[in-house]
């Protein structure tokens, strides 16, 4: 293949009413790649990602999915995408497996494949439990193996770890790396910085409908030329001696800790370790929510 | 770039057969119909529990005789008992039976003193006292001709136009059926819908390469199954000899007057469900449709007691013209010209209803 990206969309605009969604959203994702759109609630997100599966029609802009137009409904390219949405679109009564061979039979699935993706979300022992009785994690997964019974080559995810337990959550990290590990083109949704930091190859900031930022998240990252800071117990080291260590470039000072900011952690960090005062000692660089916040001026929220 | 390992016709055939997509979703939420015992209770249990209850009351409504007191003997008395038109009772005093009588507890006497019949009757209750008053007075007039040792000139032959065994049952059974497949599939239909939309199963199912017509047809396919269930179950209950159904000849037409009434009700749903955002909300609204239709067509009692303006409304009902169907193949032994009005009937209000909630129809809120 290799023929131009996997999605393509250009000057997305979406207004409802006096509320403009999307105002003016371009990017490309190429093929294999876990691209995320992340941003506060209200952000746009959820209708960037429902123009780009082709469920609405954008007021102006043009989305190429797979190379084709995914409005109006084309049913030539449904087979190809997998769509996880934010509800659990489930059948009323029906055990896991029984979800997944309804969901099959659409795309001309056999029982097979059911098996292979229920083991593939973790979900082997839970096949004959009906869906309502599984946790918010296991719902969240078995959604996912919905989206990828037919084995789509473009997967489309709305903020599949949003309510999730901390444990759930990386539970299903491991479901989503070893998904792009087959070779899926993941684009997918979310309000948690820190998780799009972990997973993705590239992602696009947004606020207001608009993108922020596009890039790596370690390049965004990298771009800012945050200070990385060094923090230590109080009372480890005094506060005078630790103003004239070599690369401190500033030392603040609070009930538990005493942070020194530094652009030049290497020599910091040695002088440290020759006082012997790596004790409790953290290392703090910059996030994705000091990107954030360089980019908006206020604090991430989700 | 790494060649993904989607097999090449599925760039080329979105078709996936739609029947096998049809299949799928039949099983699928006929699966889900019958694990969900409130459902079961409201289409099979609860019309049911109204068939036998006023299966149970109307029992005897057939054959209730007026119950009349005798004193002594006598030919009239002998021929009153033959008849068989009243039941006797025997009291051993007119002292006795008066008393009864104006007391209530019987309509009316009769005493035989040689030629002399006495009829007493209470007038407090006229319609019981004109009833025994013809019943005496023919049996009377009777052995009066008898008397005569003559031939009587004219002869008096009276029998009903239903089948004789036309009991309450006879109309309660095809009733309660159509009041039942109503519920059914006004429910199953409006609920679904309400459901899909909300839990974005819909939207889903748009996501899918499947066309809408297999997804509506699928639904209906349900819910015709469901209705030839309770057909079935239905008839069982209602021909047990407690119950005493009799069925006339080409019975079995009545099914597919069933089949055109669920896809009418089916229609009634389908608009529900396109009007309403939430479940309850559908089952409100359709519970105000089912309940007052099935009142007005005569599912619970014959349409003949009400006013004749209200009559002539009650034709704009799908229910009646089912009901009306049902009753005249099960019941009143009448052939398959029976069907066509209220097939074409039932097919011209599926066709109006299931357009107009077509058109309304939202895949989202």
């Amino acid at each position: 293949m290799g023929i131009g990206p996997a999605l393509a969309v250009s000057g997305l605009y979406k207004r409802y009413g006096d509320l403009v969604a999307v105002d003016g959203v371009s990017f490309e994702v190429s093929e294999g790649e876990f691209f995320g759109i992340l941003g506060p609630n209200g952000a746009g997100k959820t209708t960037t990602l429902e123009i780009a599966e082709g469920l609405r029609e954008p007021d102006a802009g043009s989305v190429r999915l797979l190379g084709e137009a995914p409005w109006p409904r084309n049913l030539a390219l449904l087979p190809r995408i997998g769509v996880q949405l934010q509800a659990s679109a489930f059948f009323e009564r029906l055990t896991a497996r029984e979800q997944l061979e309804t969901f099959g039979a659409l795309y001309g699935v056999g029982s097979a494949r059911v098996g292979e993706m229920l083991e593939l979300v973790g979900l082997s022992d839970k096949a004959s439990t009906p869906e309502a009785k599984l946790s918010g994690g296991q719902r969240q997964r078995l959604s996912i193996a919905c989206a990828l019974v037919h084995d789509p080559d473009v997967v489309f995810l709305d903020e599949p770890t949003a309510a999730l337990d901390p444990q759930a959550r990386r539970n299903l990290w491991d479901v989503l790396r070893e998904v792009q590990a087959r070779g899926k083109t993941i684009v997918y949704t979310t309000h948690y910085l820190d998780e799009a930091e972990v997973l993705c190859d590239r992602v696009a900031i947004m606020d207001h409908g608009r993108i922020l930022a596009l890039d790596a998240p370690a390049r965004l990252v990298r771009d800012l030329d945050a200070a990385t800071r060094v923090i230590l117990e109080r009372g480890v080291l005094p506060a005078e001696q630790a103003r004239v260590l070599p690369g401190a470039d500033s030392v603040t000072e609070d009930e538990q800790s005493l942070t020194i900011s530094t652009r030049t952690a290497a020599p910091l960090l040695s002088a440290l370790a020759e006082r012997g005062t790596l004790g409790g000692l953290q290392v703090r660089t910059a996030t994705l929510e000091d990107v954030f916040l360089d980019l908006t001026g206020r604090e991430y929220r989700a | 770039m790494t060649v993904t390992e989607s097999p090449a016709e599925n760039r080329t055939a979105p078709a996936v057969a739609p029947s096998a997509s049809f299949r799928a979703l039949s099983t699928a939420m006929f699966k889900g119909f019958i694990r969900d015992k409130a459902t079961l209770f409201f289409t099979f249990l609860f019309p049911l529990m109204f068939l036998v209850i006023f299966g149970l009351i109307f029992a005897d409504a057939g054959e209730s005789k007026p119950k009349i007191g005798v004193v002594g003997e006598g030919p009239v008395i002998t021929a009153l008992d033959r008849s068989g038109v009243a039941e006797l009772e025997r009291l051993d005093s007119p002292a006795e039976a008066e008393r009864q009588v104006r007391e209530g507890d019987l309509p009316a006497y009769v005493t035989q003193n040689g030629d002399t019949v006495t009829l007493r009757y209470a007038a407090s209750d006229q319609n019981q006292a004109g009833t025994v008053l013809g019943l005496v007075n023919g049996i009377v007039s009777q052995a009066n001709v008898a008397a005569t040792g003559q031939p009587p000139t004219f002869t008096l032959n009276a029998a009903q136009v239903e089948d004789e065994s036309l009991e309450a049952i006879q109309y309660m059974a095809p009733g309660f059926l159509s009041w039942a497949v109503a519920i059914a599939a006004v429910f199953g239909a409006a609920l679904t819908f309400v459901n899909w939309r909300k839990k974005q199963v819909l939207r889903r199912l748009r996501l899918a390469p499947v066309r809408p017509v297999t997804v509506l047809t699928s639904r209906v396919v349900v819910s015709l199954g469901v209705a030839v269930l309770q057909f079935g179950v239905f008839l069982g209950v209602a021909l047990l000899p407690m119950f005493g159904l009799q069925l006339t000849g080409q019975w079995w037409l009545a099914i597919p007057l069933l089949v055109l009434g669920t896809l009418a009700f089916f229609s009634i749903g389908m608009l529900v469900g396109a009007f309403c955002k939430t479940e309850e909300a559908a089952s409100g609204v359709a519970n105000l449709i089912t309940l007052p239709m099935a009142f007005l067509s005569g599912a619970f009692f014959p349409t003949e007691s009400m006013p004749g303006w209200l009559q002539d409304v009650s034709w704009v009902l799908p229910m009646r013209h089912l009901n009306e169907g049902m009753l005249d193949v099960m019941v009143r032994g009448q052939g398959v010209e029976a069907l066509l009005v209220p097939a074409l009937v039932l097919i011209g209000f599926t066709a109006v209803v299931g357009l107009v909630a077509a058109k309304i129809f939202r895949w989202e809120d």
